[in-house]
């Protein structure tokens, strides 16, 4: 199971599990991205400082790593929120009108692709494809998805979200 | 498979069935099934392509006879139980039989042979449709270059986009020299609008580890590599017990079948880049890299993984060679046409009555796809367009419907075949939207290597940009037009030659669209938010209120009971009185 940033306390790396992980792999330098996938899965996000630390181990430049988390998509360099919004920008989705939907996400949270609210529940990442065009427009909210989606219906869900978590901290 | 005497119950549980709340009705089929008591076998199965209709339950009585149900919830679920199973009555209206036969009976299916049949997690149900008997065969009684004479007699052109001819390309590859050899399964499925190797890999794991170890034996490689998109957690969880269930079956790993050949699979998940569906650039990730593409030649074959030669099949592709070996080339090269063989997948999506996948002979036409099998445009609206082979392909108008779905005819309307996304597109789709769209998703997913695709794709997005928003200058649209056939030839791969081609074909079919946007500041579509504007007709406004409560910045105005009226300088053009008003009164030019 992967932690959450309060779990693990933001910031505190767990470098032991790094050198696990490191160890996993048998150092080999072709690995860093399986590596830095097993350190966000552990994070949820890949801490700037765990960079310099696998550079180290691996023997190879910080700059290279650096440069292969800013390349791909997967990569956070911040912790994400407590829910991941992950909606559907692939043409089907586009053509029903993810467009809508992402304003309604804007509007009820004041996040845009790539932010988290600042209270920290929420996080939005736009994604191109998620393969269930026939659904469209879609999102994944936690390994929920929520199909056929109108602004009105993501305002909503999005509420329920928000109703959840008021009613746990009372 | 089945024992005798007993009722199957199947839930169609990929992605598309998951998502559609697959999980709750298999649930309560299993809930039922035990608090009744009954003797029924409840499985798992991947997407049968009527992705629109999931979650789909098939229940297949002792004769073999097939009740198929479309989206079935919890409470239809706890209907098929009672009704059904319990007294032998299916309820009539939820069965979807003749629909399925309108859907699936007009298809061919090979690479999906098994997708919505058998249990993905199930090596011995692949075994009893006759899986491994390809690999088998080829051990016992082909040299590895009858393997590859047999691919090459079928026709089989790779499915991932280009075409090129895989017989040809084990060829090549068996013939440079190397101490070691790789296979590359391509599952980095990019397009956003295809499906097909997801689903392939979800529901038919087997088939695609078959066909890698075919390749491997022909080739003489001992090392296979699938490299599959992080996005597709499911399909990496069944791939992962289909290797691990052919290797525990010992036929995967040393002295294969007793052969003396071996051959080992790994998996390497993708990080999310777009540009990795490029084969070299697919070839540096896999080595720990960033994705970038490098110039060809050397091509893989020669000079691939670790510098060694490579064969990069795609997903669609493997799944169709073990059915070749058995079959016989000569049998899959009776589907199609003259220069492209076989069948092919693909996905339906957008405005399409009956979204999801299928697989046809090559050769028949766009016309008969999109109305035949995908039943036409939802809401019986009037048909525009179809997007083929998502950004790198080409928008067709109805007027080339009747085209035939192959290759080189696909190839001569400015549209590529590509991976077989098929994105229909009505009335309400604005091209020059279509065209910005996928300019901005190519323009994301630039690796930034070459000039022209880093450069040239902004520089088109910015114009594309402009016309939407009605600020673009007449000469404009010339200077789009130059940029694109500059950035087509001046590219250094695949993603930024191609990159142009929703633009080009949008220009060739759709130029009024351009125009009215750049000329008459007019959307005709009626999708460009800024060239869009909102009133309220005062003779069918009641004053319900409804619109004023929605609208973000205040911008309506009115006494309750009275018309209301929109302050056009505080609109945002969100759209929300347009969708709250339930008297029509809310207007858009």
């Amino acid at each position: 199971m992967a932690g959450t940033a309060e779990t693990l306390g933001v910031g505190i790396i767990p470098y032991e599990k790094i050198d696990e992980i490191v160890k996993k792999y048998k150092g080999d330098s072709s690995a860093i991205i399986p590596i830095l996938q097993d350190i966000q899965e552990l994070m949820d996000y890949v801490p700037k400082d765990s960079i310099a630390y696998m550079a180290e181990k691996l023997g190879v430049s910080p700059a290279k790593i650096y440069g292969i988390v800013t390349f791909y998509a997967q990569f956070r360099l911040q912790p994400m929120g407590k829910y991941m919004i992950m909606l559907c920008e692939g043409t089907a989705c586009h053509v029903n009108g993810a467009k809508l939907i992402s304003g309604a996400i804007t509007d009820e949270l004041g996040i845009r692709g790539g932010e988290t609210t600042p209270d920290g529940l929420f996080t939005l990442e736009k994604v191109a494809c998620i393969g269930c065009c026939s659904l469209s427009p879609v999102m994944v909210i936690g390994g929920e998805t929520y199909a056929k989606l109108t602004p009105d219906a993501t305002r909503k869900i999005i509420k329920e979200y928000q109703q959840k978590e008021e009613a746990a901290q009372n | 498979m089945q024992d005798q005497g007993k009722t199957v119950v199947k839930v169609g549980l990929s992605t598309c069935g998951i998502a559609a709340g697959g999980y709750k009705t298999y649930e309560t089929l299993e809930t039922e099934i035990k608090n009744n008591n009954l003797n029924v076998e409840l499985k798992k199965t991947g997407c049968i392509g009527m992705c629109y209709t999931e979650p789909i339950v098939d229940v297949i009585a002792p004769d073999g006879t097939l009740f198929s149900y479309g989206t079935v919830d919890e409470e239809k679920a706890r209907r098929i139980v009672a009704e059904h199973i319990r007294n032998g009555k299916p309820p009539q209206d939820l069965l979807i039989n003749e629909e399925r036969e309108a859907v699936v009976g007009g298809q061919v299916r090979i690479s999906l042979r098994n997708c919505g049949i058998i249990n993905p997690e199930s090596l011995d149900e692949y075994r009893a449709t006759g899986g491994y008997k390809a690999i088998e065969k080829a051990l016992k009684e082909m040299t590895p270059e009858q393997v590859i004479d047999e691919v090459l007699r079928s026709g089989l052109r790779g499915r991932g986009g280009a075409g090129f001819p895989t017989g040809m390309k084990w060829r090549f590859t068996r013939m440079n020299k190397g101490d070691q050899k790789y296979i590359v399964c391509n599952a980095d499925e990019g397009d956003p609008g295809a499906f097909m190797d997801r689903s392939i890999i979800e529901g038919d794991p087997h088939a695609v580890v078959e066909g890698m170890m075919l390749a491997g034996y022909a080739i003489g490689a001992s090392q296979g590599h699938v490299y599959v998109r992080a996005e597709y957690p499911l399909a990496i969880i069944r791939l992962e017990k289909a290797i691990q269930d052919a290797r525990a079956a010992g036929l995967l790993g040393q002295n294969i079948l007793g052969s003396g050949f071996s051959f080992e699979l790994k998996i390497k998940k993708g990080a999310g880049a777009f540009v990795c569906g490029e084969e070299t650039a697919l070839l540096a990730s896999l080595e720990g890299e960033r994705g970038m593409p490098r110039l060809k030649p050397p091509f893989p074959a020669e000079q691939g993984l670790w510098r060694k030669p490579t064969c990069i099949n795609n997903v669609e592709t493997f799944a169709n060679v073990p059915w070749i070996i058995v079959n016989g080339a000569e049998q899959y090269a009776a589907y199609g046409t003259e220069k492209s063989k076989g069948t092919k997948v693909f996905a339906l999506a957008g405005k399409m009555k009956r979204g999801g996948l299928i697989e046809v002979p090559m050769g028949i036409t766009l016309r008969d796809v999109i109305f035949g099998v995908g039943g036409g445009v939802r809401d019986d609206k009037q048909f525009k367009g179809v997007q083929l082979g998502g950004p790198s392909g080409g928008c067709i108008p109805e007027s080339l419907l009747d085209t035939p779905v192959d290759y080189d005819s696909l190839t001569r309307t400015g549209a590529i075949m590509g991976s077989g996304g098929m994105i229909v597109m009505d009335e309400t789709t604005c091209m020059v939207d279509m065209a910005r769209y996928f300019l901005d998703f190519v323009q994301n997913e630039s690796c930034g290597k070459c000039i022209h695709c880093r450069l040239g794709t902004k520089r088109m997005l910015e114009i594309l940009t402009r016309i939407t928003e009605g600020k673009a200058a007449a000469e404009e649209l010339d200077l789009l037009e130059e940029l694109a056939y500059n950035v087509k030839e001046g590219a250094l791969c695949g993603l930024g030659q191609t990159a142009p081609n929703p633009v080009l074909t949008t220009l060739k079919y759709f130029r009024n669209e351009y125009e009215a946007h750049i000329y008459d500041r007019r959307c005709p579509a009626k999708s460009c938010p800024e060239l869009l504007t909102y009133t309220i007709n005062a003779e069918l406004c009641n004053g319900c209120r409804r619109c004023a409560k929605r609208c973000p910045t205040e911008a309506i105005t009115g006494e309750r009971k009275e018309p209301h009226m929109i302050d056009q300088e505080k609109c945002i053009k969100c759209g929300n009185c347009f969708d709250a008003c339930k008297f029509k009164a809310v207007m858009v030019e």
